[in-house]
């Protein structure tokens, strides 16, 4: 009896070295392409390509380059420009998604079904479809010029906010509706419910929301390439990493490009870290279902 | 089919359009014509004069522009740019012709500005008959000011939806309406149709559904390419996702939160920061193949086509995404997991199953029963995955030179590089259309038949 529980134990032992084996391993290799853009962001050589994985020589130049050599991509700017946009189109979309949010999960209203049926259908097409058009758009009301275009470019990132309330209803769901019943008998009007009990409830959402639109403008490149064209002073981190990567800038640019992609990451894992503990809450919450 | 149940109506109230048509009285007959007059009479001033001033700029619009704007989606313009030659200041000049993009995009918009007046018309009506209704039975009938603070208690929708809603017209679906209509014009380079150009009907489509064109034999050759993509990047996520986060999870295992933080760690760097640098290092040159030659693996001239050859590149994405979304199916479906009833694993315990036979028979079904929403959601978001695929290979390698598509270029890449590198913007257009389609039936037909959308009973 005793020798059958010796093994089961020896058996539980290697189980669990084999378990740990396969996620260090695996850990390696998601963690291996971070590793290397940290280890190439400090690299002396220039280039793209190099004969050896591990650098020469190590320098801090690529991250002075980004600050100081300002001509051809300014990287203080498209900084600042990226930051600006992030700031206003979080603040305006975070109230639109958690505005749309709770109607559709509290206030049972005609166009409440349709409404959501319509946000379904449209989630169908794919996004880039209609890009061009909004380019259009934005041109033929002149955001397409000079300053505007930070503007155009809040407008396109904020547009869509009211179609993706998925999470935030899913979350606003869970929040007893007793509640709500209890307050409207006391006296309290829907906006008071809303400023006063609902949105208190709902930290984990809100940070959630709040931190999701804020970071999409430092993600998003492809549709700010084609709103910003040719006017590089508007360009945001996302097109100026990327034009690192080009042909005509590949040979000078590249370890500076690691050196931005290095600081652009820091912020946004951050960011990420923070909000994950959110992000499952909400997710979790709405796949229940 | 259910979706083409006869809609009950939950919100039962006699102020309806057309109640206001047959039984109103002579200012809400009026207001038909004089919007916002029944509102006027009954003592809604300031909302009869908003409702009046609306109608005074629609009309002023419609007279002034709108009726030519409508009238030119018919033609999409016909005046070509010339070039004259200016005799006073000895220079050529060019005659301000029609541009047919601006032609479509001002028509479409007069359309749905009149579609938006009709609704905000009955909306005039409704509420002009409300309140000679509330009149006549010698209720209160609403002052403005009154209607000003419903907004913050019975009809805080209006406030909370009405802008986000229309934001969504302007920035969602004006564009896809706009886009729909270009599917049906000769607008594209081809045979330089850019200024100016004409609706073709379903030419477009013709050309798309031929297995002889060219376009034609690329839209279905990366259809195919589209959905088996979709598939495996889908399920692979899925499975392999669940397998770590089982691993993760499991009671042995020590230092949960240190594994869990290495693999979020790389779903925190921004996306497009990864696959770049998964492009670059994927290269002839780049450093996973430096690296192998180092370690002797290959000949110290050779490289692995990661992105050369077709069947490699296509499974060098596929590997690729499970690497950046498994972080992301991990985070989701950990909670879920937690969430399974612990009895369950215990009678199975009991029973004397084998940890292959819980999986299959507790958590797999388990997790497909939660989580098939979000399978859907997943699969509908890689057959428009565009990042993976545009930032990792750009649809190359692009093995027959005269099609326009590359062998890992999805529908949505595709679209992308006919609209914006090559200008074949009616061609996108189908494409576009074509996506929507298939998504369409598939979700319809998943959402329909899952479990979780029969218990919800709606959406």
């Amino acid at each position: 009896m005793a020798k059958q529980f010796q093994s089961a134990k020896k058996k539980k032992m290697i189980n669990n070295t084999v378990v740990h084996i396969i996620l260090a391993v695996l850990a390696v290799i998601w963690l291996f392409p971070i590793f290397w853009v940290i280890l190439t962001s400090f690299r002396a050589e220039k280039g793209s390509y190099v004969s050896t994985f591990l650098p020469k020589a190590f320098t801090f130049s690529n991250y002075e380059k980004l600050f100081n050599d300002t001509t051809i991509l300014n990287f203080p700017q498209m900084f600042m420009n990226t930051l600006f946009i992030a700031i206003c189109s979080c603040i305006l979309s975070s109230f639109y998604v958690l505005a749309v949010s709770y109607c559709l999960s509290r206030i049972k209203f005609k166009l409440r079904k349709p409404y959501m049926n319509m946000a379904m259908v449209l989630g169908l097409f794919p996004g880039f479809m209609s890009m061009i058009a909004v380019y259009f758009i934005l041109k033929a009301v002149g955001l397409t010029e000079g300053g505007l275009i930070k503007l155009a470019l809040i407008l396109c990132y904020s547009g869509g906010a009211g179609l993706g309330f998925q999470i935030a209803k899913g979350f606003f769901d869970t929040i007893p509706v007793a509640i709500d019943e209890a307050a409207l008998l006391d006296g309290c009007t829907r906006w008071q419910i809303f400023s006063r009990i609902t949105l208190p409830l709902s930290k984990p959402i809100i940070v959630y929301t709040v931190l999701t639109s804020f970071m999409a403008p430092w993600l998003d490149f492809i549709f700010a390439k084609v709103i910003c064209r040719a006017n590089s002073d508007q360009y945001t981190i996302a097109i100026g990493l990327w034009k690192m990567l080009e042909k005509e800038y590949i040979d000078s640019w590249y370890t500076s490009f690691a050196a931005g992609a290095v600081l652009i990451s820091i912020p946004i894992a951050l960011l990420f870290l923070f909000m994950q503990k959110y992000y499952v809450d909400g997710v979790s919450g709405a796949v229940k279902g | 089919m259910g979706l083409f149940k006869k809609r009950i109506n939950e919100f039962p109230t006699p102020y309806t359009c057309n109640n206001a048509i047959k039984e109103g009285g002579l200012s809400t007959k009026l207001s038909m014509i004089l919007m916002g007059f029944g509102n006027i009479v009954n003592g809604q001033v300031i909302k009869g004069l908003i409702y009046l001033f609306i109608e005074i700029v629609y009309l002023v619009y419609m007279i002034v522009q709108g009726t030519g704007f409508i009238a030119g989606l018919g033609t999409l313009g016909s005046a070509e740019q010339q070039e004259v030659w200016d005799e006073a200041k000895q220079i050529y000049t060019y005659t301000k012709g029609d541009q047919s993009i601006l032609m479509l995009l001002y028509g479409v918009t007069a359309i749905l500005l009149t579609v938006l007046m009709i609704f905000i018309w009955r909306g005039t009506l409704k509420s002009a008959y409300k309140a000679e209704c509330l009149r006549k039975e010698g209720k209160h009938v609403n002052t403005f000011l009154e209607d000003l603070k419903s907004l913050l208690h019975e009809n805080l929708y209006r406030l909370f939806m009405t802008p986000p809603t229309a934001f969504v017209f302007v920035f969602t679906i004006l564009p896809l309406v706009f886009m729909i209509c270009m599917a049906f014009t000769n607008y594209s380079r081809i045979d330089n149709h850019l200024m100016l150009f004409d609706w073709v009907g379903l030419e477009n489509f013709k050309t798309l559904f031929d297995s002889g064109s060219i376009l034609g034999s690329t839209f279905w050759s990366v259809l195919v390419w589209t959905v088996v993509w979709a598939f495996f990047a889908t399920f692979s996520n899925y499975i392999f996702g669940m397998i770590l986060s089982l691993l993760i999870n499991r009671k042995g295992t020590r230092a949960k939160g240190f594994w869990r933080f290495c693999f979020v760690l790389s779903c925190a760097v921004p996306m497009f920061v990864s696959l770049l640098i998964m492009r670059t290092m994927l290269q002839p040159e780049g450093a996973v193949n430096v690296l192998l030659r180092n370690l002797g693996l290959i000949a110290g001239d050779a490289s692995l086509p990661f992105f050369t050859n077709p069947t490699w590149a296509r499974v060098t994405v596929i590997i690729i995404n499970i690497w950046v979304g498994v972080p992301y199916t991990l985070l989701q479906l950990t909670g879920v997991l937690q969430n399974i009833p612990e009895d369950l694993y215990e009678a199975a315990r009991v029973d004397g199953a084998n940890a292959i036979q819980t999986f299959t028979k507790i958590t797999l079904p388990y997790m497909l029963y939660v989580t098939t929403p979000y399978l859907i959601v997943t699969f509908t978001g890689n057959i428009n995955n565009f990042n993976v695929i545009y930032l990792l290979s750009g649809g190359d390698p692009v093995t027959d030179l005269s099609s326009t598509a590359g062998k890992t270029d999805l529908l949505v890449t595709w679209l992308y590089k006919l609209t914006i590198d090559k200008q074949y913007y009616n061609i996108g257009a189908v494409i576009g259309i074509m996506t929507f389609i298939i998504l369409a039936i598939g979700a319809l037909f998943t959402y329909r038949n899952s479990k979780s959308y029969k218990e919800e009973g709606g959406f």
